[in-house]
């Protein structure tokens, strides 16, 4: 794979779309690797790489059950993106909430305008 | 909800040193694009609620620069500042942007793209926000900023609710 080697983390692990549409179809609960397979409609090998990144990142734990890989969703490493990313979406909601405000009043000072033109 | 139901902010990782906020606002882009450039303005929704404008400094061009500050109820000086690196009036604001309460060493600056685009008389504003570098983004993340709100981000949300 010639691909520039990133640091193993969950930052990393989610950037990647396939693996969060992984999480998404675990965090319905535990599965084994066939139905990830079949609902992701890739290939093998490359789900086994994306399960293995976010194993590697602790994302995902395995477990043998008779001859089924069952894989199960662990979500503490995304507390530092959850913090992360809310210190952003908290901070912009709050401003936004507030420009809905300032947005209505320059709406009505513009229709006033018309009258004027 | 809101009589004017604007919509919620949407946040996504486009990737691990990305965020992409994007909200839609009932008004029409000049309008939306005024509200977000003119100092006089900026000063009633910058500090979001949480504190007082004390500075709104925009000087709006290529090279020009910008510096927000806000004085928290606490009585703590929040400062930004940064440098426009490209202006299309109604359309895109692409420009630096650095919080003054870092330690030094996060000298490079995150880079701030905000789009502005139009339908049926609505606006649909993005920001992304780009990190120069994972340590950056890892001093963000231990700078202890506030918590305690749900974050629009469905993923995370959502598996936040399993943890175990």
């Amino acid at each position: 794979m010639a691909r520039a080697a990133t640091t193993a983390d969950a930052f990393n692990a989610v950037a990647e779309p396939r693996r969060r549409r992984i999480l998404d179809l675990l965090a319905g609960g535990e599965r084994p690797v066939n139905d990830l397979v079949a609902e992701l409609g890739l290939a093998q090998p490359l789900v086994s790489k994306h399960l293995r990144v976010l194993r590697e990142v602790g994302l995902v734990d395995v477990r043998d059950e008779g001859r089924q890989r069952m894989y199960r969703l662990d979500g503490r490493p995304l507390e530092p993106i959850y913090d992360w990313v809310r210190t952003y979406e908290r901070t912009w909601s709050r401003r936004f909430d507030r420009l809905d405000d300032v947005l209505e009043e320059l709406k009505e000072t513009e229709t006033g305008d018309d009258d004027d033109e | 909800m809101t009589m004017t139901s604007s919509g919620t902010a949407v946040v996504t990782l486009p990737t691990d040193t990305q965020i992409l906020i994007t909200r839609e606002f009932a008004a029409p882009r000049h309008l939306v694009y005024r509200a977000w450039t003119t100092p006089e303005l900026i000063r009633r929704w910058w500090s979001g609620g949480m504190g007082k404008v004390t500075v709104v400094d925009v000087d709006l061009r290529p090279g020009g620069t910008w510096r927000h500050v806000m004085v928290t109820d606490e009585g703590l000086e929040v400062g930004f500042h940064g440098e426009y690196r490209e202006v299309v009036p109604n359309e895109l604001i692409v420009c630096t942007e650095v919080f003054e309460g870092m330690p030094d060493g996060a000298d490079e600056p995150a880079v701030c793209t905000y789009t502005f685009t139009e339908q049926d008389g609505r606006t649909t504003v993005t920001l992304l926000t780009e990190v120069a570098t994972r340590e950056v983004r890892d001093m963000i993340l231990d700078s202890g900023m506030e918590t305690g709100m749900q974050a629009g981000w469905d993923l995370v949300e959502q598996i936040a609710i399993s943890l175990r």
